[in-house]
């Protein structure tokens, strides 16, 4: 991705952004739920140019045995690209960066997922990414969280997900493929809308501060303007068009 | 009695007030918190949503249709579709005096079989214990099987059982309902049977309608007359 930089204006002087959005505003965000027939719940999300679906497993028997909690239920998740959903063929085994995303994503969902319901039991999570444009992580998480509440798993509360940055100086919500690339910052976040809690915070990137608060802020709006759409997800596919 | 129906997700705000949390809701310092997608009822003193979607969670005392897994010299497993499998001891079939060795467990109960039980305990530590000691409990001979979903089965049954004794009069089958989600019907006319087990599919896949009785009322008259 070397000297493309110096083409390409990340941020114009009226404010908005390469691909034509201003700094607050997200990519299109639409949220499928219970997409597939043989999972127990799924979903399947397009955040932008990014195309990926999730499919949920569980409560059900542990194997092998021996991962199993008898004091709680256990939450796996798998986070795969698929080979065609990056412009180079992609290796299909999971990479480096597929077991850390798997790792964060379950442990953003942990805190929201009620697993001490079913002990000795295993929930299970496939996250299979079809086509990716940055920030994929924020987009399965909140999937994912569909998908979980679509298997009629208990949960707290939803995770909602949503990125933000610092590109050209300055805070912006949901960076996308270029921007990241070519950005300064990059800062994923995972909210809890109703109990107000963060349960995802990575940043890659150097920030102030200031501006460190300034982005968590932001992440927080995005999540909130995403939480709104997995609430029609869900709605659509359950209540239909009857409203209350 | 009941009133503030309400369509909920989980974290969705039930109420806040003096309620006593039941099922499917938690409470969250004042407030009571939804825990899935359901609808919400306010009774009395007690808040609970009803779930639209998840598995089959065993509770005590509960009726459920098993399909026989496997046995071991003392007991059978029962695959009752859910998370858990269910637990029958030889002694509750052969009595108390069991034996290990002149009793054999397939001459009773083999694999594949169904049956119709009762959960006799079930906690967190252990798999569920269920029982076929009980009247019109024991393996099924005849029937047939239909699989819905268990979160639409208190929709099959329909208020103090409306909607299941209408579809038992209007084709003359018996229809077992488990709460697992699992219904045996037996019929002696194959289209009693036919239409019952439609009737059933149509519960399932519209359970959120408003004036559902009226339809699968509609659906079995109309198949009767043509």
């Amino acid at each position: 991705m070397g000297g493309r930089e110096a083409t390409m204006v990340l941020l114009d002087e009226n404010g908005i952004r390469c691909d034509g959005r201003k700094i607050d505003e997200t990519r299109k965000i639409t949220i499928k739920a219970g997409v597939l027939k043989n999972a127990d719940g799924s979903a399947y999300i397009e955040f932008g140019d990014n195309k990926i679906l999730v499919g949920i497993f569980g409560p059900r028997d542990v194997h092998p045995k021996h991962m199993s909690d008898t004091d709680t239920g256990i939450l796996r998740v798998r986070y795969h690209m698929e080979p065609f959903s990056v412009t180079e063929r992609k290796r299909p085994a999971p990479s480096r960066r597929e077991i850390e995303i798997s790792k964060v994503i379950k442990e953003a969902l942990e805190p929201a997922v009620m697993l001490e319901k079913f002990p000795r039991t295993a929930v299970d999570v496939f996250i299979e990414v079809l086509q990716a444009d940055g920030g994929t992580r924020c987009a399965a998480l909140a999937a994912a969280s569909v998908a979980l509440a679509d298997a009629g798993i208990p949960m707290r509360d939803m995770v909602a997900a949503c990125a933000s940055g610092k590109v050209a100086d300055t805070i912006v919500l949901d960076v996308n493929n270029e921007e990241d690339q070519a950005g300064q910052a990059d800062m994923p976040v995972g909210y809890m809308p109703n109990l107000e809690k963060i349960t995802l915070l990575q940043l890659d990137g150097v920030l102030t501060p200031e501006e460190y608060k300034k982005c968590v802020d932001v992440g927080v709006n995005g999540c909130k303007l995403v939480y709104e759409i997995q609430k029609k997800a869900l709605t659509d596919k359950y209540f239909g068009n009857g409203k209350d | 009695m009941e009133n503030k129906r309400k369509y909920v997700i989980p974290g969705d705000l039930v109420t806040t007030g003096p309620f006593r949390p039941e099922q499917n809701v938690i409470l969250e310092g004042k407030k009571i918190i939804s825990t899935s997608i359901g609808i919400s009822e306010i009774y009395d003193d007690s808040v609970r949503v009803i779930p639209l979607t998840g598995k089959y969670i065993p509770k005590i005392d509960d009726l459920v249709i098993g399909k026989v897994l496997s046995h071991t010299s003392l007991s059978w497993e029962l695959d009752i579709n859910s998370c858990y499998v269910g637990f029958l001891p030889a002694q509750d079939v052969f009595g108390r005096d069991f034996s290990a060795h002149a009793d054999e467990l397939s001459s009773k109960l083999k694999t594949g079989d169904l049956v119709a039980a009762r959960i006799a305990n079930f906690d967190r530590t252990r798999d569920p214990l269920i029982t076929i000691s009980d009247r019109d409990l024991g393996k099924i001979d005849s029937g047939s099987l239909v699989k819905i979903s268990p979160s639409k089965v208190p929709r099959l049954i329909g208020k103090r059982g409306s909607m299941i004794q209408m579809i038992e009069q209007a084709t003359n089958a018996a229809v077992t309902i488990g709460q697992n989600g699992w219904v045996v019907i037996s019929c002696e006319s194959p289209e009693g049977l036919l239409k019952a087990k439609k009737a059933i599919q149509m519960v399932n896949e519209k359970a959120h309608v408003a004036n559902l009785t009226d339809q699968v009322k509609e659906m079995l008259e109309s198949k009767g007359e043509s």
